[in-house]
């Protein structure tokens, strides 16, 4: 039950975009179209399920304080966790690179939707932030792949419905300055006052 | 590859017009945040108060100089297919000891960074200028260029920073400034601070309207 709840909180509560301001770049640039947003939003699900839970692994096995002693006892004081930044954005540039491969190979309809997005993603602040964020709160291996499903949905919600938003927005008179990011910024904003209700939840 | 590059003339001065629009065209005209859309990602988080805004801003002049020098050095040696690695590998690494050097010298503000810090390396502007401009152009032009732009970002993030720890804390860098004020006014008067400034959506709305604003001011229109 708690795993659900872990669930629930990163979809819904620790939203990357409202409780956070992670993926903004790519949350603004590529939010003006929902067929876009859907294609976007399910590259980071994909990417960012696979990537922390193997960035756990890294963490736990190799660089941890005492996790190479799995190795030999005498290895047991290393700490290697002033590595992380590189090592995990190496993992990402890699495992988005694999990913792109696979699914390039086994389903080309699936490339074609995502195609542009995936090489992207690696440069997406949500991704490296679900793993930072893992690595911080000390999850397990099963926390750590639900943080990053959850996570993901959460970005994929808010991007989908900000691109809705948007394309309804076009419509409407809006201020010449404001225009584009300005109005944007407002309405993520009042976005995430509806986001805010959810904290109300005690999980 | 697209890289802004251009003619070179011999012997050029050192501030010379054109090297001082690399600097002064981020600030307003040309500014990273308000106009290119870059680099919202990670800082808004850290602009609760102006002291943790503050080290950001400074981190991130660091990393973004630096990287820019460094992969200009290396411009002509990196093949293009494995050019964004590269660059990911330099500024992981820079970031890197900026994260060390926080946590030896300033802990605290390393705990209130968290991983803040970390997410410099995904931080758009500094892969757009390495991009735009580092791979092709001098090094000491890139310096200035990453400089500029360095500078555009913090100026915008110091100014959410002090409007939300104004509005939302009633404070300047921990200054209790409502509390001053308050006081003028005899003892029963208190200025009443907004929660709402102190959450992310306070973010979001100070930057849309500065946006606003400065939009207004220079005249840009996006379509």
């Amino acid at each position: 039950m708690d795993l659900f709840n872990l669930g629930i909180r990163s979809i819904f509560i620790d939203n990357m975009i409202f409780a956070y301001f992670l993926g903004m770049c790519s949350f603004l640039a590529v939010s003006k179209k929902v067929t876009t947003a859907i294609g976007l939003g399910a590259a980071v699900i994909f990417v960012l399920t696979v990537t922390v839970p193997v960035n756990w692994l890294l963490n736990e096995y190799v660089l941890k304080e005492g996790a190479l002693s799995w190795v030999n006892a005498g290895l047991a004081d290393i700490d290697l966790s002033f590595l992380r930044f590189i090592m995990f954005i190496a993992i990402i540039a890699a495992m988005v690179q694999l990913v792109e491969m696979v699914v390039e190979k086994f389903a080309p309809a699936l490339y074609g939707a995502l195609g542009i997005f995936l090489p992207l993603i690696a440069v997406n602040c949500a991704i490296l932030g679900g793993s930072l964020f893992m690595a911080q709160r000390d999850y397990t291996l099963a926390e750590s792949t639900v943080y990053g499903f959850g996570s993901g949905t959460g970005f994929c919600l808010a991007i989908v419905a900000l691109a809705a938003i948007r394309e309804k927005l076009k419509y409407s008179h809006v201020p010449n300055g404001l225009k584009g990011l300005g109005i944007t910024m407002l309405l993520t904003g009042l976005m995430g006052i509806a986001f805010m209700s959810f904290m109300g939840i005690d999980l | 590859m697209s890289a802004e590059t251009i003619e070179k003339k011999p012997a050029e001065a050192l501030l010379s017009k054109r090297r001082k629009k690399l600097v002064s065209d981020p600030l307003i005209d040309d500014n990273p945040v308000t106009i290119q859309v870059l680099g919202i990602c990670s800082a808004l988080a850290v602009t609760t108060q102006m002291k943790p805004t503050l080290v950001m801003a400074i981190a991130v002049i660091f990393v973004i100089v630096m990287s820019n020098f460094l992969i200009s050095l290396m411009r002509n040696t990196i093949p293009s297919r494995v050019r964004i690695i590269v660059q990911l590998a330099v500024v992981a690494t820079l970031v890197t000891l900026v994260n060390e050097v926080l946590k030896a010298f300033a802990y605290d503000m390393y705990k209130e960074l968290s991983v803040f810090v970390g997410l410099i390396i995904t931080n758009c502007i500094v892969m757009g200028r390495l991009e735009a401009f580092a791979l092709g152009n001098k090094p000491y032009d890139s310096i200035l260029d990453g400089f500029g732009s360095a500078l555009g970002y913090s100026w915008i993030i110091l100014t959410v920073a002090f409007f939300r720890e104004l509005l939302g804390s009633g404070a300047v860098f921990g200054i209790p400034i409502y509390d001053y004020v308050s006081s003028l006014f005899g003892p029963d008067f208190q200025l009443a601070t907004n929660g709402l400034m102190v959450s992310p959506v306070g973010a979001f709305m100070v930057l849309g309207l500065l946006i606003w604003v400065q939009r207004t001011k220079t005249g840009y229109v996006e379509h």
